[in-house]
Order: C-alpha cells, then structure tokens, then sequence
C-alpha cells in the first residue's frame, strides 16, 4: 500500500523515537507537570462532584427520611394530596423492568458480538457494529415515541395476547393489558442497553487470543466448541462489566421508561399492567410539587435510586473481582 | 422576567414578542411548571410568576411579602374519550366522571351513563381510565370539579396538582400522552387541556353545569363560566369549576400572573404593571381568543385591571 513514510511506520508499529533533544527537557517537565496537574484536578473534581450530590440529596431529604422514617421504604401509597408517601411502587419498577430489560439484553448482545467477531464476514462486520452503534445514539424520547405509537399497540395486539393463550397460566401474564406495561418498559430498555453490552462484548472478545482460538480448533474442537469453551470462559469478566454498565443506565433511563410503563402505583405479579419507576416519578411530579416535603419526598426517592445503583454497581464489582481471581486459577 | 405556567406559555410568548416590537420593552417568560414558577417567584430570581393554581396557604405564608393575584386568561379540561363506532358527543356528569375515576362505574352501558345518552348504542365494555402522570393545573382543575359533584371524590382523592388514582388507571406524560394512550386504547376514557383537545380535533364529552345543561367544552362556554359568577373574591383567588350560568362549562379554571405589592425596584414594578396593562388589554385578550384560549369576561377583567394598580415599588 503506497502512502508517507509515517504511515508505514505506524503499520509496522516499529517505536519512534520523539526528537527530545529538539524540544528541551525542562519544558518536557513543564508540560509533565501540566497534564500531571489536569489529570490529578479532574480525578478529584469528579470525586468532589460525586460526594457534593449525595451531600445535596441527604440534606434536602432530611425531612422525609425524618417525617416518614425507614417505612417510607416499604409503603405502597402515593397521595401527594395527603402527604401520604411511600416509594415501594417505585423501587419494584425500577428493578423489574431493569430485570427484564438484561435478561433480554444480554443473550442479544453478547450474541451479536461473537457474531460481529468470530462469524460475521469481514464486509459485513463495519455495518452491523455501525448499526448497533446508532441504537445507541438515539434520544430515549424517540424511543418513547416509537414505543407509544408502535411497540405498544404491537405489544398490545400480538405479544399479550399470545403469552396470555399459552403462558396465561403463570401469575406474570394475567390481568387486562393496555399495551403500556412493565414488559413494554423492559422491552424497550433492552434496545436501548443492547449496544452498550455488545460495544463492550466486542472488544473484550477481541482480546482472547488467537493462539487459544488455533489451539482449540487443532484440538478437533468446532467452531461452536471453541465459542462456548474457550472464547467467552476468557472474556467472561469483561462481559459482566458490559452487562453492569448497561444495568446502570436501565437503572437511571427516565423518558422512553415513563412514555411506556403506564405510571400507576400499582404492584401486580403481572407484567402486563402498567407500574412506575423512580426515575420517572421524579420527572413527573418535580415540576409541580407544591409543598415542602413533597419536593423533599422526591428527592429522598432519588437518593435512594443513587443508592440501589450504587449496591448494585458494588455488588457487580465485587462478583467481577471473584471471578477474576477464580479465572486466574 | 418571569416564569411559571406551561399552560399559558404559548399566548405569553405571543404577548410578550408583540409587546416588544411595541414597545422595544422585553419581557422575558419561561415555562417550568406552575409550581416552579411560584418557587422562583419566592425566592425573588423572578419578579412575577405565572400559575394555573393560586397560590395556597403554605406557599403565601413562606412568601411573607403581600402578593396580588391578577388573573390574565382562561382555560379549561376536556374529557376525551374513545368509543368505536360512537358519532354523537357523549354527555357526562361531574358525578358520573367522578364514579368512572373511582372505580365505581366500569362498564360503558352502566345505568348513569346509558340515563345521560338515551340515544346512544354504549358497549358493554370495560372502561379504561386515562389521566396525567406528570403534576398539572390540568389534572388540578379536573380534580377541583370532582370534588364539588361528588362528596366522595372529595373525602377519598381530594384536590392537587398529583393525585393518588384510586382505581387502576393509566398514567399519560403530558396532554400528548394522555391523548395517545385513549387514541390507541378502545373503550378509554381521558383528560386533557381544552387548548389541545380543540388543536388536535379530540372527541369530548359534554358536561351536565349547574344549571342542568349539557354544555361542550369551547372558548366560549369557558368564558361564560366566569361571565355570571355571583361573586368575585377581592383577592381573585377564585375557583370557577362547576360555575353558574345556563351556557357555563363547568370544568374550567383560571390562571393568575403572581406578583409582589411592594416590588424592590420602581422601575421594574413600573415595566411589569405597564406589560400588563398591555395584556389585560382588549387587543391583546382577542389575541388568546385566536390561540383558542378562552379570553376573560369583563366581571373579571374589570377587577384584573384594577389589581395592577396595586403593585409599586418600595418608596
């Protein structure tokens, strides 16, 4: 391939030597101390950001926790007219359709990037990772937008129906069905975190091997074996960091969640009728909460969805780490 | 500079650009929420807010400075609903949209209903309830008239901005929200701000006022809710849901510039009350009339007008 001499270079990934000399070691130091300053800065700007918030959001609960206590955690009612709350509704909304959201999630995406890295040809491989890229760039309204007006009724006509003829027996698809509903949240929560688990998936399984890939296929091993055996026990850790990120921003997802759950308070075994989740009761009632402790209500529910995130994220690391060492035995 | 409302948000926009070529004076609106508009009010980062709610106790007494209430438009709630096959407009009572709501009244062809619509082939269907998630004037002015048909309503749901739904129904975001949800579903029932209702050509019901008439909701029939109200409150904060009146629609609300007595810049107590002069103003209330606002009947615009002369400046 013709092109400039750098350009080779970089193809051959033989080391370049920087002309020090040309440029003069003290200022080397200078500008050393520069991005050192601007890295250490940023790092604890991000810390202090992180540690201002959840100050905020204790403070400014301060009086719910107080006037409502630990039980606040486990009411179901939600009466802003009477000052009654309680965030049961909300925390179950928010795990369910997160829940749903990665058991669909991650079979898909984990399997379009083994398609994407061990099967797919060449050509195609660009497009596809392209496509699946630009889900992830989609506004969660146009998601909710589309959810309203074709997920929904199509969940509504096809999916209810035919789950409630052959799996109506289980106390998850009973009840009337309006097409909004936890499994339509779920639904779309899904589309929306399947590229983050593939984007992730992809290059972790990049990073096995080849030699391990040729080993196993010279053993006699299929190609299906070598996946299955050898390829995904290698990125499993990477996989679950993926399938953590994604559960992080199903957690927090607020527009396309609150177009499509239904927002009712109430707890159904069903996952056809419709719920709530805390990301989307605090866009919906922040605007228009006319008292002191409703405001302070709100935010008490937006600390706790910090908190949830922030076990879950600990729990996940926690696992990860486990399997790591597991992995390095 | 002021903000509030989302309601009145498209005819302030409409004000305040006209008022500016008029007067090279610029008047600066934000729309975050009846509720918001009154905070920052409180907190002085606006000078006036703008609320479909007046303001209550707890948020006067937090403001410690006296307030006035100057009404400037009007608006009202629409019951839309979605029954295949149903040409004639429905009629509906407060009451029977308060059993509806309550869970008390489930099928179409219930009694009430069919005894309101004589001539009308109702389904024997389930009734699938639409209304607001997010916090509104709207679901406000809907509950306000609730409570005055139905003692029930009152003592279980009360009045808000949010409300705790008794029965299970389906939460919309916004007027769009609920009116795609009863779009999609058959046999559904929603409510939604007239302005949208008559934008977007939905069906409503007419509602049973007062005086026993079946009235539709229009621009009209919202501003005779307030045309013969026997009185009017000296401070405006005056609610006109279930007002007298043969062509009244009963489920109609008012909204009210907020600001202080006694502003802390002259000059800008003088802006603020010439602006809105400007908006009570005949011209500028044919305006909101075009914009299918519902534009004030002179027993309130005359008492409106009056109220801004009490706004001044410290000295």
């Amino acid at each position: 391939m013709p092109g400039s001499p750098e350009i080779l270079n970089a193809d051959n990934r033989t080391p370049r030597v920087r002309p020090f000399k040309a440029v003069g070691s003290h200022i080397l130091k200078r500008n050393d101390r520069i991005a050192f300053g601007v890295s250490l800065g940023s790092g604890l700007i991000t810390v202090a950001l992180l540690a201002g918030i959840l100050y905020q959001l204790i403070f400014l609960s301060l009086p719910a926790i107080q006037r409502y206590g630990i039980g606040f955690l486990f009411s179901t009612e939600w009466d802003p007219v009477h000052k009654h709350f309680g965030a049961l509704p909300f925390i179950y909304g928010t795990l369910v359709s997160s829940t749903i959201a990665l058991l669909i999630a991650t079979p898909f995406g984990i399997g379009t990037a083994l398609y994407l890295t061990e099967l797919a040809p060449k050509r195609l491989r660009g497009i596809i990772a392209f496509v699946v890229d630009m889900l992830a760039a989609i506004p969660s309204v146009v998601y909710g937008l589309w959810g309203i007006f074709v997920l929904a009724p199509f969940m509504q006509e096809s999916v209810a129906p035919f789950l409630q003829k052959y799996l109506g027996f289980l106390p998850l698809f009973q009840g009337r069905n309006d097409g909004v509903s936890m499994l339509t949240a779920g639904l779309i929560l899904a589309i929306m975190v399947v590229p983050f688990i593939t984007a992730i998936s992809r290059e972790v399984l990049l990073t096995a091997p080849a030699d391990l890939k040729a080993a196993s296929l010279a053993l006699g091993a299929t190609k299906w074996e070598t996946i299955w055996k050898v390829i995904l026990p290698y990125s499993r850790v990477g996989i679950g960091a993926g399938v953590v990120l994604a559960l992080g921003r199903a957690l927090g997802e607020t527009m396309a969640v609150t177009m499509l759950i239904g927002n009712s308070t109430e707890i159904s075994a069903s996952l056809l009728r419709p719920g709530y989740s805390m990301a989307a009761v605090i866009a919906n009632e922040f605007r228009e909460a006319d008292s002191a402790i409703y405001l302070s209500v709100l935010v008490e529910i937006g600390l706790v969805l910090f908190m949830v995130a922030l076990v879950i994220n600990l729990a996940a690391r926690v696992l990860l780490w486990r399997m790591r060492g597991v992995a390095k035995n | 500079m002021g903000g509030g409302s989302s309601f009145v948000y498209p005819v302030m926009n409409n004000w305040t650009y006209n008022y500016y070529h008029a007067t090279d004076v610029q008047v600066n609106y934000q729309s975050f929420g009846s509720s918001g508009g009154i905070k920052q009010f409180t907190v002085k980062t606006l000078d006036f807010g703008a609320t479909d709610a007046p303001m209550n106790e707890e948020q006067l007494a937090e403001i410690k400075d006296e307030v006035v209430h100057i009404p400037v438009v009007m608006g009202a709630v629409a019951v839309t609903y979605n029954l295949p096959g149903i040409k004639k407009a429905l009629t509906l009572s407060g009451d029977t949209v308060a059993n509806i709501y309550l869970g008390k009244i489930r099928k179409w062809n219930h009694p009430n209903i069919a005894a309101l619509n004589p001539d009308v082939a109702l389904p024997n269907a389930d009734i699938v309830t639409v209304r607001r998630a997010d916090g509104s004037g709207t679901t406000f002015i809907f509950a306000d008239y609730l409570a005055k048909s139905s003692a029930e309503w009152k003592s279980v749901v009360g009045v808000g901005n949010s409300l705790e739904w008794p029965a299970n129904s389906i939460g919309g975001k916004g007027n769009e929200g609920v009116s795609a949800q009863v779009q999609r579903t058959e046999n559904s029932i929603g409510y939604v701000e007239l302005v949208y209702a008559l934008q977007s050509k939905l069906a409503t019901a007419a509602i049973i006022n007062l005086a026993g008439n079946a009235v539709l909701p229009g621009v009209k029939s919202v501003t005779a809710a307030a045309a013969e109200l026997d009185t009017v409150p000296e401070d405006l904060r005056m609610s006109i849901t279930n007002a007298p009146g043969a062509g009244a629609y009963p489920m109609a609300g008012v909204s009210w510039v907020v600001a202080r007595k006694k502003m802390d810049s002259t000059g800008k107590a003088l802006a603020l009350k010439k602006f809105l002069d400007y908006v009570l103003s005949d011209e500028s209330q044919a305006v909101a009339d075009q914009l299918n606002y519902s534009k004030l009947p002179p027993k309130l615009l005359e008492p409106a007008r009056a109220k801004i002369k009490e706004i001044s400046g410290k000295n």
